[in-house]
C-alpha cells in the first residue's frame, strides 16, 4: 500500500479545522529548521531586550544576570535578533553537520 | 397573521432579514442589490432591528467583517452582486472551510466587460466552487422564503455552512410582487437563536483558520466536501418544516408537467416562470414538453434530478453564462456528468441564453425545444449553442 503522510483523518480532523487548545504552539519545535544559531557577545550586550521583543518564536528568555539567551528548541535561526540588536552583539554562527 | 403586501422584492428580502433577526450586517451597495442593504440600513437606523449595520469600504471588507462577526457568534447577513461579489471572492472561500454560517443574498448580474448591470448568472458561476450552499429563487415570494430557510439551515450545527441565495437582478430584485411576509412569532419558531458550536471567546480561547500543512490540507478539504454533501438532508428537512409552518413547499428540484414529457427544459432562477408559460403553450399544441427547475445548485441534488428528469428522452439545458473556451455552460456540464454512461439516460443539449439582461421569452423556449428535437435526430457539432444571437 502507498504510504500516507497525512497526520490526521478527514473524519477526525477538528470542526472547521479549528485549533481547540490554546497555547499549543509551544509543542511546535521550530529549532530543527535552523541552519545558523545566534551567539550573544556579553561584552557588547547592554541587556536592552530588543532581541527578546523581535524574536518571532519567542525563543529568548532572560537569565539571572539579565542577559538574553535563545532556546535552541525554538530558535529557527532567522537572524532577526542579530539584525535588530543595537549593539551588534549577536553573531549568526553556522550549525555544523 | 401573515401580511400579504405588494412590495418590491428587495424590500421584502430586507424585511425577511429583519424577521430573521440578523445581528450584524456588513454590506456595500452595488446595483442591483442596493435596495436590499439600503432598506436594511434604514431598518437598523430606525431601531426596528437591533443589529450592527457596518457600512464597509468594499465587498472584500464586507465579507471579512462577516467572517469576524460570525466567528464571534453573531447572526450575520450580507448581500452583493457581480463585480462586488467578485471583489469578495478571496474571502468567500473562508467561511465554508471555517464553518461560519453567513447568509448572503446575491442579486445575479453579468460581469464586465462590456459593462453590464443586467441579469445573468456569470457572477455566481465564477463563485461556484467556493463551498457555499447555493439556492436559486424563481419569484419574490421564494426569494423571501429562501432567505428565511437559509438562516435556518446555515446555523443548524449539522451544517454550519454559509449560504448564498441567488435572486435574478432586476427581474426579481426590482419588481413589485404580492408577497406574504410571515409573522414574527412564526419566524421565531422556525429560526431558533444562533448557538454556534465554537466561537471566538476570550474566556475559552481557540484559533480559527490555522495553516493547513500538506499533511492536513487534503483531509480538511475532504471533511468540508462531506459536510456540504451531508447538508442536503438538513436542507430538505428544513423545507418540509417550512411547508408545515408557512404552507409553501420547496424541493431541491421541481418539475412542471413532466409526466409523459419526452423533452424537458432545464432552468434555474426566474426564467423558470416564463418557461412554464412556454410549456403550457407547447402542451396546448400537443407537444410532450415539460420543465425541470433546479432550486438547489450546491450541493447538487444528483439523485433528485435523476428522479425528476431521468425518464425524458431529451433534456434542453439552459445556462445563463457563457464560459469562454469551455465545452459548455456549468449546468449543462453538471448534467452531462450526472448522466454519463447511464443506460437509457436522456440526450442532453446545452443552450446559453439570457446573457447581460437579454430577455428569454416564450418564443425562445419554443426555439430551444425545436432545436433540441432536431439535435436528437442529428448530433450538433458543438456541445452548446447560444440562443438569440445575431450574426451580422
Ligand atoms: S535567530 Fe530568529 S528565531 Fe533564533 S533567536 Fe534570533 S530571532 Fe529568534
Ligand atoms: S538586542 Fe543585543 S544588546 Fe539588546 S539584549 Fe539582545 S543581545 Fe543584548
Amino acid at each position: 500500500m502507498a504510504v500516507n503522510d497525512a497526520i490526521v483523518g478527514w473524519k477526525t480532523i477538528t470542526w472547521g479545522c479549528h485549533v481547540l487548545e490554546p497555547g499549543n504552539s509551544a509543542e511546535f519545535r521550530t529549532g530543527d529548521w535552523r541552519s545558523q544559531r545566534p551567539v550573544v557577545d556579553k561584552e557588547k550586550c547592554i541587556k536592552c531586550g530588543m532581541c527578546w521583543i523581535f524574536c518571532p518564536d519567542m525563543a529568548y528568555s532572560q537569565d539571572d544576570e539579565g542577559y538574553y539567551e535563545a532556546d535552541m528548541e525554538y530558535c529557527k535561526g532567522c537572524g532577526i535578533c542579530a539584525h535588530e540588536c543595537p549593539k551588534d552583539a549577536i553573531t549568526m554562527v553556522a550549525e555544523e553537520g | 397573521m401573515a401580511r400579504r403586501v405588494g412590495v418590491e422584492v428587495s424590500i421584502a428580502i430586507a424585511e425577511a432579514v429583519k424577521l430573521a433577526k440578523a445581528e450584524v450586517i456588513p454590506a456595500y451597495p452595488i446595483t442591483p442589490q442596493t435596495h436590499i442593504v439600503e432598506h436594511l440600513s434604514e431598518i437598523v437606523a430606525n431601531g426596528e432591528l437591533d443589529a450592527e449595520f457596518i457600512p464597509v469600504e468594499s465587498e472584500h471588507a464586507a465579507m471579512s467583517a462577516c467572517c469576524g462577526s460570525s466567528a464571534a457568534g453573531a447572526r450575520t447577513f450580507t448581500s452583493s452582486s457581480s463585480q462586488g461579489l467578485s471583489l469578495m471572492s478571496e474571502v468567500l472561500y473562508i467561511p465554508p472551510a471555517m464553518r461560519l454560517p453567513i447568509v448572503n443574498v446575491v442579486a445575479n448580474r453579468a460581469m464586465s466587460a462590456p459593462i453590464s448591470i443586467w441579469n445573468d448568472h456569470q457572477d455566481i458561476m465564477v463563485q461556484r466552487d467556493t463551498g457555499w450552499i447555493q439556492t436559486f429563487a424563481e419569484n419574490g415570494q421564494e426569494a423571501v422564503d429562501l432567505t428565511l430557510h437559509a438562516f435556518r439551515v446555515a446555523e443548524d450545527r449539522r451544517v454550519s455552512l454559509p449560504i448564498i441565495v441567488n435572486i435574478d437582478g432586476f427581474t426579481l430584485s426590482h419588481v413589485i410582487e404580492p408577497i406574504e411576509l410571515p409573522d414574527q412569532e412564526a419566524v421565531d419558531a422556525y429560526i431558533p437563536p444562533f448557538k454556534p458550536r465554537y466561537k471566538l471567546d476570550p474566556r475559552k480561547p481557540i484559533s480559527m483558520g490555522p495553516v493547513g500543512i500538506p499533511e492536513v490540507y487534503t483531509e480538511a478539504k475532504v471533511a468540508q466536501d462531506n459536510i456540504i454533501k451531508n447538508s442536503k438532508k438538513v436542507i430538505v428537512k428544513a423545507w418540509k418544516e417550512f411547508a408545515e409552518q408557512f404552507g409553501r413547499e420547496y424541493n431541491p428540484v421541481e418539475t412542471y408537467r413532466t409526466d409523459d414529457a419526452e423533452i424537458m427544459l432545464v432552468t434555474m432562477g426566474s426564467i423558470s416562470e416564463t418557461a412554464m408559460t412556454a410549456v403550457d403553450k407547447m402542451r396546448d399544441a400537443g407537444q410532450k414538453v415539460g420543465l425541470v427547475r433546479i432550486r438547489l445548485w450546491r450541493p447538487f441534488p444528483g439523485p433528485e434530478f435523476r428522479k425528476a428528469a431521468g425518464k425524458a428522452k431529451v433534456l434542453a439545458v439552459i445556462d445563463r453564462t457563457l464560459p469562454p473556451g469551455a465545452l459548455c455552460g456549468p449546468v449543462g456540464a453538471e448534467l452531462r456528468s450526472l448522466f454519463y454512461k447511464i443506460p437509457g439516460s436522456p440526450k442532453i443539449f446545452s443552450f446559453v441564453a439570457g446573457l447581460g439582461g437579454r430577455d428569454v421569452t416564450v418564443a425562445r423556449f419554443e426555439e430551444i425545444v425545436e432545436k433540441a428535437k432536431k439535435y436528437a435526430k442529428k448530433r450538433p457539432k458543438e456541445l452548446y449553442e447560444v440562443i438569440g444571437v445575431r450574426e451580422k
